[in-house]
């Protein structure tokens, strides 16, 4: 199964760290990244800048600047992970040495697919070819 | 031996078959859950390189508990690097081979007898036994053991990650009671075994009806159990698992849907498992101590030995659920009890109880209270209600065969 998670940067915690110690940090986790490639459990994983937000009113789409990042803490980055459950999930992300830098969300992948099939009859019966 | 292409199948056989004995043997050996967990699967990724060309070794299981050993020194070196968060590093050194040889005089040999009754053990919370034992002993995923809790996913991983912890923590041992202990012991390990044998039989979610290898499973463990301790309980809860294999193959068509009870032909229910139930529980009820797993097995005899539904004894059927809900009340019960009135009385009598149990919102969320509810009210040319009970029960019910099942009887109403 598929888990998508996110890693929170916590600031405070992070700007207390040396240069030294913050790179030392870096380096661990993109070491650990290589650890869940080489075992096949890395899916992919982004970090993550400044968001945009798209929204409908009115019927127009607006397009702001944000949500900004709160000065606690910010969304840094999302690894998909494959694990053979949540709980193999947990172990997998709590090994992650970010987690001492922020906490960790980790959310199942849902299989959209019978959601699909059953949009496709419910669009096959409005629209018959 | 089976050729280099079939070896990935045989490995995957295997991993079905062999690898909770594996990892029941592997935090034996290593004393702990989750380095087990890993050594575990490093073992079959290892077999999975090595054998197709190397081929199959003499002993699989032998060769995967002590590649898993080795790649546990892996899994431990790999952990330091990283300075582990969670303390799952365990204080012991992993034990030299020799270790094997005091097994023969282990009172118990099976290995993953122990790891029930760790999982089992009184330290942990009720709620948690069942969940890690399920996930450790019988191999279902964190999401598959909240459909049987009817439960969130995250809900059942935080009793996991906390009743690991606590079995590390409190030095919880890996061994199976002493005799004094066992009676008090046994409870909760019968109730982990009746969680798992209903999900090898009514597998929560999926394609596919049932799950023979855990209702096998949950047979052989509770065979095993019955050597150790042959308690009327214990005799109880191999009759009802047995009763309710006997069942198995008439249980679905051959296109894998579901055939109820009253339809089901009765020539191809397993006799030899009948009689061996239906002795069992005649042997449980002769001790005078019966209790819910007896009294259930009891009514699942009555069925078993009824040449058909209109010829079932009702009467004795509603007795015993009457007991069942006296000593052991819960909705599903009054559930099933209601079901059974509908039978001795009519449905009209059954429809008001199971109104009264949906009142009371215990069910409102278990798509077979639902579906209970639909049938009655077909049978009563309720057709409106009917069809919104099964609509309910649809939207709820996550068994692909369940709902085609569902969806068929809702079609049928027109």
């Amino acid at each position: 199964m598929k888990y998508i998670c996110f890693g929170y940067l916590d600031l405070q915690t992070w700007e207390k760290k040396s240069p030294s110690e913050q790179n030392a940090m870096i380096d661990q986790c993109f070491a650990y990244d290589d650890v869940l490639r080489q075992t096949g459990h890395w899916v992919g994983g982004e970090g993550l800048q400044g968001a945009t937000t798209l929204s409908y009113q009115d019927g127009k789409v607006t397009v702001t600047d944000g949500p900004y990042a709160e000065t606690k803490e910010l969304l840094g980055g999302l690894l998909i992970l494959e694990a053979r459950d949540l709980n193999h999930a947990i172990q997998l992300i709590s090994n992650h040495p970010g987690i001492k830098m922020g906490r960790w969300e980790i959310r199942p992948a849902q299989d959209l697919q019978p959601m699909i099939e059953a949009s496709e009859r419910r669009r096959a019966i409005a629209d018959p070819r | 031996m089976p050729s280099a292409k079939d070896i990935p199948e045989t490995i995957d056989a295997l991993y079905r078959t062999e690898s909770r004995r594996v990892l029941a043997t592997l935090i034996r050996l290593l004393g702990d859950f989750d380095l087990a967990e890993e050594a575990l699967h490093e073992a079959f990724r290892a077999a999975l390189e090595q054998w197709p060309a190397g081929g199959l070794p003499a002993n699989p299981r032998a060769w995967l508990v002590s590649t898993g050993r080795f790649k546990a020194v892996d899994v431990i070196r790999r952990r330091a690097k990283f300075e582990f968060p969670l303390d799952t590093l365990p204080e012991t050194q992993i034990p030299a081979a020799a270790d094997e040889e005091g097994e023969a005089e282990q009172p118990i040999r099976d290995d993953r007898l122990r790891l029930i009754f760790t999982c089992c053990h009184p330290a942990l919370a009720p709620e948690a036994r069942s969940a890690l034992t399920l996930r450790e002993v019988c191999g279902l995923t964190t999401e598959a053991i909240a459909r049987a809790f009817l439960a969130a996913p995250a809900a059942i991983a935080q009793r996991i990650v906390r009743a690991k912890a606590k079995i590390r923590d409190a030095h919880i041992p890996y061994e199976v009671p002493s005799p004094a202990e066992l009676p008090d012991r046994l409870d909760t390990v019968l109730q982990v075994l009746y969680l798992l044998h209903n999900e090898g039989y009514s597998a929560s979610s999926g394609e596919s009806l049932t799950r023979p290898d855990l209702s096998g499973e949950a047979i052989r463990l509770g065979r095993l159990l019955k050597e150790l301790l042959p308690a009327p309980e214990v005799l109880g809860l191999l009759a009802l698992m047995l009763l309710q294999e006997s069942r198995r193959a008439a249980r679905t068509s051959c296109d894998g849907d579901l055939i109820l009870l009253a339809d089901q032909d009765r020539g191809r229910w397993n006799h030899a498992l009948i009689v061996e139930g239906s002795a069992l529980v005649t042997q449980a009820l002769r001790t005078r101590r019966a209790g819910p797993y007896t009294l259930q097995a009891a009514i699942a005899a009555a069925h078993a030995q009824a040449p058909s539904t209109a010829a079932t004894d009702w009467r004795r059927i509603v007795g015993c659920y009457d007991l069942l809900a006296r000593i052991a009340p819960s909705p599903v019960i009054s559930l099933n009890r209601a079901v059974a009135v509908a039978m001795r009385d009519g449905p009209s009598a059954g429809l008001a109880l199971v109104d009264q149990l949906l009142q009371a919102g215990h069910l409102a969320n278990y798509h077979l209270a639902h579906a209970a509810r639909a049938d009655l009210c077909r049978r009563l040319g309720m057709v409106e209600e009917a069809r919104a009970a099964y609509a309910t029960a649809l939207a709820l019910a996550r068994q692909e065969p369940e709902r085609r099942f569902l969806e068929r009887r809702l079609n049928e109403l027109g």
